[in-house]
């Protein structure tokens, strides 16, 4: 969401609007780009941005509760008390308990470890693919771009979430076909499916950032700077590393923003439907599920996990429209 | 155009493998195959079910059987866990419904995502324009496993207005249409914003209002028809979020649908009717990219492709 405007009056031809502050102020960026001004500059203009000023709070909120679950969770989000099942909330529970008698207050702090954790270490993995994978593309050409893009296209004509469940399933199988557990299975197992969860979603979703990366590339490739640096000399990774690459930064900084959220809703996507993390752990799916499952008695064990994923994922798009707007003079061409 | 539309048909080719490829490997990736449930099933038996459904051929030959059998005869072969049915069955049998509920979500998320778009740009930095992109954002952010509990906690057990969930009665599609074209409604309502606000500034239009043309009518004949050229290009996406919302919609409202069905598959590990239910979704979003690129370039003169 951009900004409110001031109310121009609506006699006004929309022609002669003044342009988006963003617009005018692309010129003035560019030759601060060394000094680090832009950044300033985007820090400012995201600042100004309430909804994503509000966001990040929000988030910097449940990242605390994530971090400090273990400090700030009243219960372990594994105790059963089979003597407090399904109760309502009350000062020993502050949003009840589930079918089990577990704390429903535990259960989410834990929950946001995972959903955090989804959404940053995916961006992580699809960053490591996607911008090797969109660099080469564009700064080789050739059979190997078409090779990689014909690939790109193939699976960016799949949805998303048919993608994500088949790659996991064959992850999940491979994993754990064998007699003994390997080494990576017992991890898997230990955190309860997430390694499989990480893996299927980074394949599948470092499509965008690959695409990106290489349109940057082959836009800035014949630029004058990187003529100039190549015609004195400098090395092809000297090139992709000190020229070509940093400014891809900006475009994939906010797909990776933007990925967050994504990442975050899959998992639960998965988990709802019993596909994703393995029982005991909290994913906030999984709790969705058992609280539709419970929604005509309990319905708070259904609405305490729903407003916490949809608040966060809330959050993380408004943080990602602020910055888009924040690093637009970068995001132009 | 002719050329351009034959390659485009022949990169339907690559994606079918690829489809077919990845669900082929997760066949053969299983560990103890399809079979292993709960109770350890003997070894006479495994091997009995092996060689009846071809399992016992090497690899390879696999990959090619099941390949011819199902480009040439759309034959899928007999699902692993519903007896004596074959894939072709259960498709039949799911797959009308799902279409019935995904044409219905179509319509009303189109019909509402359109109108929210154009009111917001016609009402720009106004409440209502506000109120239509917090329902965008609000839609994309709120997953329809979330939606559909929540419609059914107010409109089924608070007001008693529907039912809960079934299939069958056209009240029961309320619910599940509603959830579903939420999502498609949300996307469409901030791309047709975009492109009308991006048409509304053209010179066209500025010169259309100043030969004096009634406002309705530079509306509807230039803007609108313009603006919505470039909406078009996402009926792919579309296609993809009703057939991916239609996972947990179906299971929600307890639909008998092949989204629904697809699910049980998948925990079931009854790999042909995967492999059916994949490639008929990988088919029938191609498929729409493909009818979306030939529609663009009708309906923009400009674009021509060689």
């Amino acid at each position: 969401m951009t900004e409110p405007q001031p109310a121009s009056s609506p006699s006004l031809p929309r022609a002669r609007q003044p342009a988006a502050p963003a617009l005018s102020a692309a010129g003035e960026g560019w030759p601060a780009l060394a000094r680090g001004g832009l950044w300033r500059e985007a820090w400012r203009r995201l600042r100004r941005n309430r909804a994503a000023l509000a966001g990040l709070v929000f988030l910097a909120l449940v990242a605390l509760g994530a971090l400090g679950a273990d400090l700030l969770a009243p219960y372990p989000y594994w105790q059963q008390d089979l003597a407090a099942v399904r109760q309502g909330p009350s000062p020993q529970h502050w949003l009840g308990t589930d079918e089990l008698g577990r704390d429903v207050l535990s259960r989410l702090l834990y929950g946001a470890r995972i959903s955090l954790a989804v959404g940053l270490i995916v961006q992580l993995l699809i960053v490591l693919i996607g911008v090797p994978v969109g660099a080469l593309a564009g700064y080789y050409g050739g059979w190997l771009d078409t090779l990689l893009m014909r690939a790109v296209d193939v699976l960016y004509s799949l949805p998303d979430l048919l993608l994500v469940i088949v790659v996991m399933s064959t992850v999940r199988a491979a994993l754990h076909g064998g007699g003994t557990p390997s080494g990576l299975a017992a991890v898997d197992a230990a955190f309860g499916g997430l390694l499989g969860v990480f893996v299927a979603l980074a394949l599948t979703s470092w499509l965008t950032v690959a695409r990106l990366v290489r349109g940057q590339v082959l836009y800035y490739k014949t630029r004058e700077f990187v003529e100039a640096a190549r015609a004195l000399g400098a090395s092809t990774p000297r090139l992709l590393w000190g020229h070509l690459l940093p400014n891809t930064l900006a475009p994939v900084i906010v797909a990776a923003t933007f990925g967050v959220p994504h990442a975050i809703l899959l998992e639960a996507s998965l988990s709802f439907l019993g596909l994703g993390v393995q029982a005991p752990l909290p994913s906030w799916g999984a709790m969705i599920l058992e609280g539709y499952k419970a929604m005509r008695a309990q319905p708070h064990l259904l609405i305490a996990p729903a407003t916490a994923l949809s608040l966060t994922v809330l959050s993380c798009n408004f943080v990602g429209d602020g910055l888009r707007d924040a690093l637009d003079p970068w995001l132009r061409h | 155009m002719g050329r351009y539309l034959l390659r485009r048909v022949l990169l339907l080719i690559p994606i079918w493998l690829a489809v077919y490829t990845l669900t082929f490997a997760l066949m053969q990736a299983t560990p103890g195959g399809p079979w292993d449930r709960e109770k350890p099933v003997p070894r006479e038996v495994r091997e009995a079910l092996d060689r009846k459904y071809g399992l016992d051929r090497p690899v390879w030959q696999q990959y090619l059987d099941y390949l011819a059998s199902v480009v040439t005869r759309f034959d899928f072969g007999p699902s692993y866990t519903s007896r004596g049915r074959t894939v072709n069955d259960i498709l039949a049998d799911f797959f009308p419904v799902s279409l019935t509920l995904g044409l219905l979500a179509m319509a009303v998320g189109t019909t509402l995502g359109v109108t929210l778009g154009v009111v917001s740009a016609l009402r720009h930095n106004t409440w209502i324009d506000y109120l239509a992109m917090a329902f965008a954002i609000g839609g994309v952010s709120v997953p329809a496993f979330v939606v559909g509990p929540l419609l059914v906690i107010v409109f089924a057990l608070g007001l008693g207005w529907l039912p809960t969930q079934g299939w069958g009665r056209p009240e029961q599609a309320v619910l599940p249409v509603l959830t579903l074209a939420l999502l498609p409604a949300a996307l469409l309502a901030r791309y047709t914003r975009a492109a009308m606000l991006e048409v509304l500034r053209a010179d066209y239009i500025r010169t259309a209002r100043a030969k004096g043309l009634p406002g309705r009518l530079v509306l509807l004949r230039h803007a609108l028809r313009n603006a919505l050229i470039p909406v078009v290009t996402v009926a792919g996406v579309l296609l993809g979020t009703i057939i991916t919302g239609s996972f947990y919609v179906e299971f929600v409202f307890n639909v008998p649908g092949l989204g629904r069905y697809f699910v049980t598959a998948v925990t079931n590990r009854d790999y042909p009717v995967l492999m059916g239910v994949t490639l008929l979704f990988a088919t029938a979003v191609a498929v729409m990219n493909l009818l979306v690129d030939v529609l663009y370039a009708y309906l923009d003169p400009r674009i021509r492709y060689d």
